[in-house]
C-alpha cells in the first residue's frame, strides 16, 4: 500500500473528528442562544503572549498525563488512576523538596525520583491486585484515586503549614526553583524549565514502545494477548511492569508546575489532569506524536476559552463539550477509517497478485 | 421477481434441477465469482470441489439467497429465480447444512427441528410424527426426544439434515459435511445421502476431499480462482486428474521417503498430567519420546486433549510430571525459555495464537522470536534485520503479498500459514510443534508446507504433529499415537495402519495394536 494513501488515511480520522466537533459545538451554541461566530472567532483568535505561555505549560502537563495513560492502553490495561497517582506523587515530591535535605538542583532530582517512585508504587498496587487476585485494574485504580486524594487531604490538613485560607507543604528553597524562559513581556509569565521533562519522556516512551523488545511485547499483548502468550510473553509480569511505568510517568505530571511556579503543594495544585490525560490518550490513539497534537488542542481550547465569558458572555464550559465531542468522534472516525483502510489494502493486494500471476479463467477486476 | 413458493409438506419426488449461468459476484476489491456455470441434474449428488478461496462458499451463499449475484441467472426447474434472503430459498425448496452446526445443545431433537418452523406442523404431535417419518424414511435413526448434547457428531449432522427436510427442501446444499466426521461416520453419512437421492432429493456436496467426492458424486464441477474450470465424470476421473483441475498442477502427497529417525532423544514426557480448575484431568499420565529426525503424529477426535498437550509442551499451561528437552528438565520453564531453546510452534488457530492481524508482516515475523536474532539485539528491535529476514521468508515460502509492510489480515489463510511456517522454521529449531499445519490451506500451499517439514526432518528436526487429516498424519509421521479423553490409548505404525483402524481407535472402538 502506498505511503501517501496511508498518511492521508491517518490524517483523515482526526480531520473528521474536528469537523464533527465544530458542527456539534455550533449546534449547542445555537440552542443555548449564544453567538456561534463570536465563539469561534475567539477560540481561533491569535493567542497573546500570555496565552502562548500558558498553552505551552499546560501542554507539557497534559502530554505527560496522556503518555501515562497510553502506556497502559497499548496493552489494554486501563489505568484510570492517574489522577490519584499524580496527586499523591506531587504531594510527596513537594514534601521532600520542601524539606530541602539536599542542596540546590540535587534537591530537584531527588524530588523527581520520589515522584516517580510514589506514582509507580501507587499504580503498582492495582497491577499486583490484578495478577494475584484477578481484580479489574479499572475498579482498583478508581478506588485508589479516592484513597490517594483523601490521604493527601488528611496529611495536608494535619501536617501542612497554614497558608491563607488553606494549607500547604513547606515552600521550596529559592535554589531549587527554575526561572524558566521569558518569551514575551515580563507580565506574560515564563515557560517552565521542566517542560523539557515532557519532551524527554515523550521521546523515551516513543523509543520504548516502538524500538525495544519490551515495547514489542507490550504492543503484542495489547493486539492479541493469546498470541503474545504463545510467543513467550509473560503477561502477568508485563501487567505489573506497565502499571509501574504508567504510574511512574503519572508521578511527573505536575513537576513542571511545582518547580517553575507553584513552589509548594497547596491550594494552587491543578486537579483533573489525570482524567484529561485519558481523553487525550484516546484522541492521540496512544501514539506519542498524536498525543502531542491532542495535548496542544486541549491546552489551546482551555486557554482560549478563558476569554469567552468576558468578551462574548459565553460560558467557558462550552469548550468541554467541544473536547468531549472531539474524543468521541475520533474513536468512531478511526473505526470507520480503519475499515476503509482494510478494504484499500485488500484491493492493493489483489491488484498486486493479479499483476504477478495471471491465472487462467480470471481477468483482473 | 418470480420467487417460487412451494407447498412445504413433503419433499417433492420430481424436479430439483438447477442451472447457474454466468454468475458473477464482486466484493470490494475482489471478484469472488466470475462467469460461474453449473448444471445440476435433478435427483443426483453433485459435487462442487475446489481449493479454499476458489469461490465455492460464495456460490453456495448465492444459491441459498444469502448474497445476490451481480450478474448472471439461476434457474430452478427451468424457471428463473431471484432470492433476496434464505427465506426465499427455503420457500423454493433449497436447504443448506452448514459445516458448523447450528443447534441448541440443551434442547431436544424435536425442539431444534421445529425452532423457527413452528407454523409448519406445530410443535406437538404432528411435528413429532413428521420427524419420525423423515427419520425412518432415510434411516436417520433419530429419537425426537433425545437432547442434542447427548448426540455424537454424526447424529448431530443428521439433525441438521432433518431440519432442512422438515422445511420441505428437495435441494440440499452440504458445506464440507465430512470435515467433522471420522471415516466410519462418513460411510454412514453417505448411506443417508444415497437414500435421499433415491427419494428424489438433489444434493450439492461441497468438499475438497477427492476420495469422498469420487465415492458419492454423480457429477463433479471443479472451481478455481472464482470460476468453474471444468466438469468430470466420477466413473472415469481419477484423483490426480481432479486435483490437477483444482490447482492446475500435480497432486502433492505427504509421504515421506526413507526414515531419518535417530536414537538421540530430543523430547521426553514422563507421566504428564494436566488438571483443570474443576479437578478434571485434561491430560492424564502422558509419556512419550521424540527422537531427532522423528515425526510423532497424534491422532484423535478434536477436543480429546490435543490442544492441552501442545500447551503443556509449549509451557502455556502448567502441567505436572516431567518434560525434558535434550535431557534437560524444562518442566518449570516459561514459554519464552522453551522457544529460546529451539522449539518452533505452529498453532492450531493462527488468528488466535499465531498472528497480530493488524500488524505488518515483518512484525509478525518477529512474534515468538522477538528475543532472538535477527529480530533484536541488546533488548532493542532490529528493524533492518527483521525486515530483511521477512523478505527472505516471503521469497522462500512463496508468501503471496505485495509487501512485507502489508498487514497480516490482508493475506489469505494459506499465505498467513506459510508466513507462520517460514517464521517457525527460521533460526534452526530443534523441535517443531505443529498443530494442524495445513488446515484451511489450499493444495499448493499444503504441498509446500509438507516439503518444508520433510526437509527439516532430514536435517534432524523432531516434530510433534497434531492433525485431523489422517492422510497427512499417516503420510508424514514415523509413529502415530492416538489420544482419547486426555490419554494416549494406542501406538500405530503409519506404514501399516489404515484410516479406518485409526478412526476406530480414536473413537475408542477397538483396542490398540
Amino acid at each position: 500500500m502506498n505511503k501517501v494513501l496511508q498518511g492521508g488515511m491517518a490524517l483523515l480520522a482526526p480531520l473528521i473528528a474536528i469537523v464533527a466537533a465544530v458542527v456539534v459545538t455550533s449546534l449547542v451554541l445555537m440552542v443555548a442562544g449564544a453567538s456561534v461566530g463570536d465563539f469561534w472567532s475567539l477560540i481561533f483568535q491569535v493567542p497573546t503572549g500570555r496565552n502562548w505561555v500558558n498553552i505551552i505549560n499546560q501542554t507539557s502537563m497534559i502530554f505527560l498525563a496522556a503518555l501515562a495513560a497510553a502506556i497502559g492502553f497499548r496493552m489494554n490495561l486501563f489505568n484510570i488512576g492517574i489522577e490519584g497517582q499524580y496527586t499523591l506523587a506531587s504531594y510527596a515530591a513537594a514534601l521532600v523538596a520542601g524539606a530541602a535535605i539536599f542542596p540546590g538542583k540535587l534537591n530537584v532530582l531527588v524530588a523527581l525520583i520520589v515522584a516517580v517512585v510514589v506514582g509507580a508504587l501507587w499504580a503498582g498496587i492495582a497491577g499486583v491486585l490484578k495478577v494475584t487476585r484477578g481484580v479489574s485494574e479499572v475498579i482498583a485504580t478508581i478506588m485508589l484515586n479516592a484513597i490517594a486524594i483523601t490521604i493527601v487531604g488528611y496529611l495536608l490538613s494535619n501536617h501542612g503549614q497554614q497558608y491563607g485560607q488553606g494549607r500547604r507543604t513547606a515552600p521550596l528553597p529559592e535554589s531549587s526553583r527554575f526561572k524558566g524562559w521569558q518569551l514575551f513581556e515580563k507580565t506574560d509569565g515564563n515557560v517552565w524549565t521542566l517542560v523539557l521533562l515532557a519532551v524527554v519522556v515523550g521521546i523515551g516512551v516513543s523509543v520504548l514502545i516502538n524500538r525495544t523488545r519490551f515495547g514489542f511485547d507490550l504492543r503484542a499483548t495489547g493486539a492479541n494477548e493469546a498470541a503474545a502468550v504463545a510467543s513467550g510473553v509473560n503477561v502477568k509480569k508485563m501487567i505489573v511492569i506497565s502499571m509501574l511505568l504508567s504510574g511512574g510517568i503519572a508521578g511527573l505530571i505536575w513537576m513542571p508546575a511545582l518547580f517553575g511556579q507553584a513552589g509548594y503543594y497547596g491550594p494552587t495544585f491543578q486537579h483533573q489532569l489525570g482524567f484529561t490525560g485519558i481523553a487525550v490518550a484516546l484522541l492521540g490513539r496512544n501514539r506519542p506524536l498524536g498525543i502531542f497534537f491532542g495535548a496542544v488542542l486541549f491546552a489551546w481550547l482551555s486557554e482560549q476559552a478563558n476569554k469567552l465569558q468576558l468578551q462574548a458572555g459565553i460560558s467557558p464550559s462550552i469548550v468541554q463539550i467541544t473536547q468531549g465531542v472531539v474524543v468521541l468522534s475520533v474513536v468512531v472516525a478511526y473505526a470507520v477509517v480503519q475499515r476503509w483502510r482494510a478494504i484499500a489494502e485488500q484491493r492493493a493486494l489483489r491488484t498486486a497478485l493479479d499483476a504477478g500471476v495471471k491465472p487462467e479463467g480470471v481477468s483482473a477486476a | 421477481m418470480t420467487t417460487q413458493a412451494r407447498e412445504a409438506d413433503v419433499p417433492s419426488a420430481t424436479g430439483g434441477g438447477i442451472e447457474v449461468r454466468g454468475v458473477t459476484k464482486r466484493f470490494p476489491g475482489v471478484v469472488a465469482n466470475q462467469d460461474v456455470d453449473i448444471t445440476i441434474r435433478p435427483a443426483t449428488v453433485h459435487a462442487l470441489i475446489g481449493e479454499n478461496g476458489a469461490g465455492k462458499s460464495t456460490l453456495m451463499k448465492i444459491l441459498y439467497g444469502v448474497q445476490k449475484p451481480d450478474e448472471g441467472t439461476i434457474a430452478l426447474d427451468g424457471e428463473e429465480v431471484h432470492f433476496s434472503s434464505p427465506t426465499d430459498a427455503i420457500k423454493a425448496g433449497i436447504g443448506m447444512v452448514f459445516q458448523h452446526f447450528m443447534l441448541a445443545d440443551n434442547l431436544s431433537v424435536l425442539e431444534n427441528v421445529v425452532l423457527g418452523a413452528e407454523k409448519l406442523f406445530g410443535i406437538g404431535d404432528r411435528a413429532r410424527t413428521e420427524i419420525v417419518r423423515i427419520s425412518d424414511a432415510y434411516g436417520f435413526d433419530l429419537d425426537p426426544d433425545t437432547l442434542v448434547e447427548d448426540l455424537g457428531v454424526g447424529a448431530r449432522q443428521r439433525v441438521e439434515i432433518l431440519k432442512v427436510l422438515y422445511r420441505g427442501a428437495r435441494i440440499i446444499i452440504l458445506d464440507e459435511p465430512t470435515a467433522v466426521l471420522v471415516p466410519q461416520e462418513v460411510e454412514a453419512l453417505f448411506a443417508n445421502l444415497r437414500e435421499l437421492r433415491a427419494s428424489g432429493c438433489t444434493l450439492l456436496f461441497i468438499s475438497h476431499k477427492l476420495d469422498e467426492v469420487l465415492a458419492i458424486a454423480d457429477d463433479i464441477t471443479v472451481m478455481r480462482r472464482g470460476t468453474t474450470v471444468g466438469e468430470a465424470d466420477p466413473k472415469t476421473a481419477t484423483k490426480r486428474q481432479l486435483a490437477e483441475l483444482m490447482v492446475g498442477s500435480e497432486l502433492p502427497s505427504p509421504e515421506t521417503e526413507e526414515s531419518t529417525v535417530t536414537d538421540i532423544e530430543l523430547l521426553e514426557l514422563r507421566n504428564v498430567d494436566l488438571v483443570n480448575d474443576e479437578g478434571r484431568y485434561l491430560l492424564h499420565d502422558i509419556s512419550f519420546k521424540i527422537h531427532r529426525g522423528e515425526v510423532l503424529g497424534i491422532a484423535g477426535v478434536e477436543g480429546n486433549g490435543q490442544s492441552e498437550l501442545v500447551q503443556a509442551v509449549m509451557g502455556m499451561a502448567r502441567a505436572s510430571g516431567v518434560i525434558e528437552l535434550n535431557d534437560e528438565d524444562m518442566t518449570s520453564w516459561g514459554t519464552r525459555a522453551r522457544r529460546e531453546a529451539g522449539i518452533g510452534f505452529i498453532p492450531e488457530d493462527r488468528h488466535h495464537h499465531g498472528l497480530l492481524l493488524d500488524s505488518p508482516l515483518w512484525e509478525n515475523r518477529m512474534l515468538g522470536h522477538q528475543t532472538q536474532p535477527p529480530n533484536s539485539k541488546h533488548g532493542m528491535i532490529d528493524r533492518k534485520g527483521a525486515k530483511e529476514d521477512t523478505t527472505r521468508i516471503v521469497a522462500e515460502y512463496d508468501v503471496r503479498t505485495p509487501s512485507i509492510n502489508t498487514t497480516a489480515r490482508a493475506l489469505s489463510g494459506g499465505n498467513q500459514q506459510k508466513l507462520i511456517v517460514g517464521r517457525e522454521m527460521s533460526g534452526e529449531p530443534v523441535l517443531l510443534i505443529a498443530s494442524h499445519p495445513t488446515r484451511g490451506v489450499d493444495v499448493g500451499a499444503q504441498a509446500a508446507i509438507w516439503e518444508h517439514i520433510k526437509r527439516a526432518r532430514r536435517e534432524g528436526l523432531g516434530v510433534l504433529l497434531i492433525s485431523a487429516d489422517l492422510d497427512e498424519l499417516i503420510g508424514l509421521s514415523d509413529r502415530i499415537e492416538v489420544i482419547l479423553r486426555g490419554e494416549l490409548v494406542g501406538e500405530f505404525d503409519p506404514r501399516t495402519v489404515t484410516p479406518q483402524e485409526l478412526g476406530s481407535a480414536m473413537t475408542g472402538g477397538k483396542g490398540a495394536a
